[in-house]
């Protein structure tokens, strides 16, 4: 394991109890994604890509093994702890964007800040900053729904990366969106992976949106088959 | 504080809906606002209460006479520091539709033991020096225009003078206000002699006597040693605290604090179902809301109290406007003469408002601490699997 390594799998196995019996989602996950990466990750429906998000994003914890986070195992982490941790590290983006319906774009955009001891100017001004990377900044105070689903996405990508975490986990971001938008979406995504560094995890069905990553990782039956784009 | 804008978004998610809690909150404290100044009022109208007095009544019924000699070996009872007596008049103006709270007392020794009431000390003394004074409360003399030294016919619905007339002329020689809001100015005094001399029956006798004691520690044994004293004689007395004489001289006027309580009661228990259940409601369609607070990283903790935030802000408010119209709705209620000779200053006292506060306090915890719990039990990964 290298310093830039910020996220390393080791023998990472999770399985779902329903009733009686054990399902098993994979028994023995190993990977390494480095600093500044940018991962599609594919496979069938079923294979456990959310999961495994879940598992990156300290939201669920792993059966057996260890998930590195910048060489610390996060999966020991106690639930506020964990919390803690989530707001200072991972930046989350949905398929449904999941946005507030009642807030405005910005607080939306702020919310990841509360969580902050950033004073009022300072959220302000980060928001200000996160919209103007997505290009919304004239939409500061629209609520969601008088939004369209690119731009409301654009506000969840400016809402994952308002508290400037290293690592943004995307499940099927583009899933809900046309075309046009969705190629919007994901050359956003490339640009904060180049410009801005950010390392990041996108699950996608979708094989052209996948070419935007460096590289696709398949995940099936358990284990991960590689591709560089 | 970045939190209450959180509590303000939540309680903003439906404007109708909160609307409606809150103004089913306003009516339960309005109607507990005016019960319970209501019931405060009745209170003081019975007369105000201290804890060391003691109030001695014939033990048929208070409304039966005690023998005028009783006052004398009273004040030799051991324990007794002072003494006073009145008796029933039942006085009216004009008319028996002007009815008035009337006593017949000892001018000298009632005014002493009752120094809630007070008025100029030339005016007390001019009470105390002419048998045919009377000494009215403030708000019966602003309701009939009174002024001290006027001459007025007072008639007695009770007692027939020994000429076979009921008018007793007095004149006005003190006008007395409370010493605090609490205390009734609805009552008229006159002088106990004068009625004993003039009246055609039921002389040599007393309503109630009144006593003092040393401290309130001493009442019951000062109780006991009178009652033990005129036990087997030809009118046994039953000696109570003045507050418990009040209360059950309240009683009789049918049982106000029962039907607040129940009234209050049942309004408090639907309104608690009505928001707990809205509540729990609200939190539900918020699921996913509070499932993506979690994924950003608030703690279960934090969101509970965002919660119950909610709940508590939306009882407060609510409260409070029904604790502000109750007051607005008393004062008015309170400055109608005719209704304050009887309710005294009915008004929302600082103890009323400070129950009402904790009663809100109460009503928003309790209507929380469900969704509350509901909401810290949303798991991020079943509620995103069913998003
Ligand atoms: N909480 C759970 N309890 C039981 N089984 C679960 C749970 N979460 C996931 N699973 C099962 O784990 C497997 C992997 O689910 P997961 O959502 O990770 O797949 P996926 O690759 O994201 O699929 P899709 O492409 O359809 O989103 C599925 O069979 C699913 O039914
Ligand atoms: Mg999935």
């Amino acid at each position: 394991m290298s310093d830039s390594d910020l996220i390393v799998l080791r023998n990472v196995a999770k399985a779902y109890r329903r009733g009686e019996e054990t399902i098993s989602i994979f028994a023995d996950l190993n990977l390494t994604i480095p600093s500044g990466d940018f991962v599609a990750m594919m496979g069938p429906s079923g294979s456990g890509k959310t999961t495994l998000l879940n598992l990156l994003g300290g939201l669920d914890r792993p059966t057996s093994g260890t998930i590195l986070f910048d060489g610390a195992p996060i999966e020991k982490l106690s639930e506020n702890k964990l919390s803690a941790w989530r707001a200072a590290n991972i930046g989350f983006i949905f398929q449904f964007y999941n946005l507030m319906p009642t807030m405005s774009a910005a607080r939306n955009v702020e919310l990841p800040l509360l969580l902050t001891p950033l004073s009022t100017a300072d959220r302000k001004r980060r928001v200000k900053t996160a919209l103007e990377i997505v290009g919304l900044e004239n939409r500061a105070g629209h609520k969601p729904k008088e939004l369209s689903g690119g731009q409301q996405q654009r506000v969840a990508i400016a809402r994952a990366i308002v508290s400037d975490p290293k690592l943004i986990l995307a499940d099927e971001p583009t899933g809900d969106l046309d075309r046009t938008t969705a190629v919007e979406i994901l050359e956003m995504l490339q640009l904060l992976n180049r410009e801005l560094g950010k390392t990041i995890v996108m699950v996608t069905h979708d094989p052209a949106a996948a070419k935007y990553a460096r590289r696709e990782l398949h995940l099936d039956k358990g284990t991960f088959e590689e591709r560089h784009t | 504080m970045s939190d209450f804008r959180l509590i303000l978004a939540g309680l903003g998610r439906k404007p109708l809906r909160t609307s409606l809690l809150i103004f089913a909150v306003f009516i339960a404290f309005l109607i507990y606002g005016v019960l319970a100044a209501f019931q405060s009022s009745l209170e003081n109208a019975a007369g105000p209460s201290s804890s060391n007095r003691l109030v001695v009544a014939n033990r048929i019924n208070f409304t039966q006479p005690l023998p005028f000699a009783y006052v004398s070996r009273i004040q030799n009872v051991e324990g007794v520091t002072d003494v006073s007596y009145s008796n029933w008049f039942g006085g009216y103006y004009q008319e028996p539709r002007n009815f008035l709270l009337t006593f017949a007392i000892d001018p000298e020794s009632y005014t002493r033991i009752y120094s809630e009431y007070v008025m100029p000390d030339d005016q007390r003394q001019a009470f105390i020096a002419n048998r045919d004074s009377i000494m009215v409360g403030r708000s019966v003399a602003e309701q009939y225009g009174w002024q001290v030294g006027q001459q007025i016919p007072l008639s007695s619905n009770v007692w027939r003078r020994r000429d076979g007339t009921s008018v007793w002329p007095v004149v006005i020689r003190a006008i007395y206000d409370g010493k605090d809001a609490n205390t009734s100015t609805g009552s008229v005094f006159v002088h106990y002699e004068y009625l004993d001399e003039g009246r055609a029956f039921g002389n040599d006798t007393v309503g109630i006597i009144q006593i003092v004691t040393a401290d309130a520690a001493q009442n019951d044994a000062v109780a006991a040693r009178v009652d033990t004293q005129f036990a087997n004689s030809r009118a046994e007395t039953e000696t109570l605290s003045e507050q418990a004489f009040n209360a059950a001289f309240i009683d009789q006027q049918g049982n106000i604090g029962l039907i607040i309580l129940g009234v209050t009661g049942a309004a408090f228990v639907t309104i608690l179902l009505i928001v707990g259940n809205a509540m729990a409601g609200a939190i539900r369609e918020r699921t996913g809301e509070i499932a993506v607070m979690k994924t950003l990283g608030f703690t279960s903790g934090r969101i509970a109290r965002i919660v119950v935030g909610e709940t508590l802000l939306l009882s407060l408010f609510g409260g409070l406007l029904g604790l502000v119209l109750a007051n607005l709705l008393t004062n008015t209620l309170s400055g109608i003469p005719a209704l304050n000779q009887f309710f005294g200053a009915m008004r929302i006292t600082p103890q009323i408002a400070l129950s009402a506060v904790g009663f809100m306090a109460a009503l928003g915890f309790i209507t929380g601490a469900v969704p509350a719990f509901n909401a810290m039990r949303v798991n991020v990964i079943t509620a995103f699997r069913r998003i």
